[in-house]
């Protein structure tokens, strides 16, 4: 996670202590990716071991500030030049679970694909009432932060349903492919009865 | 609440005998006052055919298609064009307004079809476009507008005379993402305002802005996402 990154760029604006680190990232991604204070605490620790922050007093009360130093301005600066990193990606459990579905005998693999459709597009309306449910306000960066976090989720569950659409047409016209090339004799027969169930 | 539209068992063949095509086959659905829903599936799936149905531009083969409690098969053509021009609203992807008229003109038409004055027509037509936010563009020509701005006076034309149902084909598949967003935000506030909604899309993005949405696949609903239409419009306000 990029957890590290964005706290030396929210540090990168001025000296802060970790509720208000928090707050700050919070603040910019809608409460999308919930940070809790030990995680914040144990980056900054590992932040300020590789030289990259360092403690710069406290503010009366007892919270340790951090500013960032000079190397970690460069971490900074190479973080938003770089591109993420696309090579890897993450495992995709509907992606396996679908290569399983047509491939172990006797899945509803239509249904499969309905209910999840179904599950994302409800998901999607609950993005998008958030979204009803603010007036776009064009002058506050932080708002414009965190509704262009919202439009990152809107567009990979759009994505999602794109992909299960993509999927079910695929398979239906393999089907239709089959049906019409199997001859329904002996092993054939079998087969074609076996597609039907995992169509069905 | 009440069903703006209401089909039921609603069947459509399209053709005779072998080469028969069901479009639809005994599909019920309605559409309540203050409610967009959206209808999803691939092509062929009838949701074309489900909003023609609706609009009363195409009649069943059997079942009912009903417009505020007035069943469409028993007005005849003349009353099923009256329902049009007065009752229900149409948008199109391609926005089909006419090029030889302006903004203001195209919104009055509908009305003037119907027998209004030209004045009062024209005079209805500014308040909805400035209700759309396109005042401004009242005496432009479509060639001179944006797509954007089309779509709008396309809404403004399908709403003007307080029509209560408002039947949406793709409104925004020739558009680029967020000024179909401002056009999904325009239509869902007419919903909120009263209206009821169909909107026929293949963009789950933009399904997404509706109370409902319903999944047809080879003339038959499959499935349906968001039933609880009511606690969803209260949580809208809630949120955030």
């Amino acid at each position: 996670m990029s957890v590290r990154q964005a706290l030396l760029a929210l540090l990168e604006q001025g000296p802060m202590y970790g509720y208000q680190l928090r707050a700050e990232f919070e603040r910019r991604t809608g409460a999308t990716w919930p940070l809790n204070v030990g995680q914040v605490y144990t980056t900054l620790t590992r932040l300020e071991r590789d030289g990259l922050v360092a403690e710069s007093g406290d503010d009366g009360e007892g919270h340790v500030i951090y500013r960032v130093t000079d190397a970690g301005r460069e971490v900074v600066a190479t973080w938003f030049t770089t591109p993420v990193e696309r090579t890897q990606p993450p495992r995709d459990e509907l992606a396996i679970k679908l290569a399983l579905a047509v491939t172990v005998p006797g899945v509803d693999v239509g249904g499969v694909i309905q209910q999840q459709r179904s599950a994302t597009i409800a998901a999607l309306q609950d993005y998008t009432r958030l979204k009803r449910a603010r007036t776009p306000d064009a002058h506050d960066p932080h708002e414009m932060a965190w509704s262009l976090v919202l439009d990152s989720l809107v567009f990979a569950a759009e994505a999602e349903v794109r992909w299960l659409d993509h999927c079910e047409a695929r398979l239906r016209r393999a089907q239709v492919e089959r049906d019409s090339s199997a001859v329904p004799q002996g092993a054939a027969a079998e087969e074609l009865q076996t597609n039907r169930e995992v169509r069905r | 609440m009440t069903a703006v539209l209401h089909l039921d068992a609603v069947t459509r063949v399209h053709g005779e005998g072998e080469t028969a095509v069901q479009a639809l086959r005994s599909v019920s659905f309605a559409a309540h006052a203050g409610e967009l829903v959206a209808i999803m599936g691939p092509s062929g799936s009838g949701k074309s055919t489900l909003l023609t149905l609706a609009g009363g531009l195409d009649s069943p083969t059997s079942g009912t298609v009903s417009v505020e409690g007035t069943d469409l098969a028993s007005l005849g053509a003349n009353g099923r064009a009256r329902m049009r021009r007065t009752s229900i609203g149409y948008v199109f992807q391609d926005f089909n307004l006419i090029p030889a008229l302006t903004a203001a003109e195209n919104v009055a038409l509908p009305g003037e079809l119907d027998g209004q004055s030209s004045r009062t027509a024209r005079k209805l037509a500014r308040a909805v476009l400035e209700e759309v936010g396109i005042a401004e563009l009242a005496d432009r020509f479509p060639d001179n507008m944006s797509g954007g701005q089309q779509q709008r006076v396309a809404i403004a034309r399908a709403v003007v005379g307080e029509r209560r149902l408002i039947l949406a084909d793709e409104p925004t598949g020739a558009l680029d993402t967020e000024t179909g967003e401002e056009i999904l935000r325009l239509l869902r506030a007419r919903c909120d305002a009263g209206a009821a909604g169909v909107l026929v899309t293949h963009e789950a993005r933009h399904a997404a802005w509706a109370d409902r949405v319903v999944f047809l696949r080879d003339g038959v609903v499959v499935d349906e996402t968001g039933a609880d239409r009511v606690e969803a419009l209260v949580d809208a306000g809630a949120t955030r």
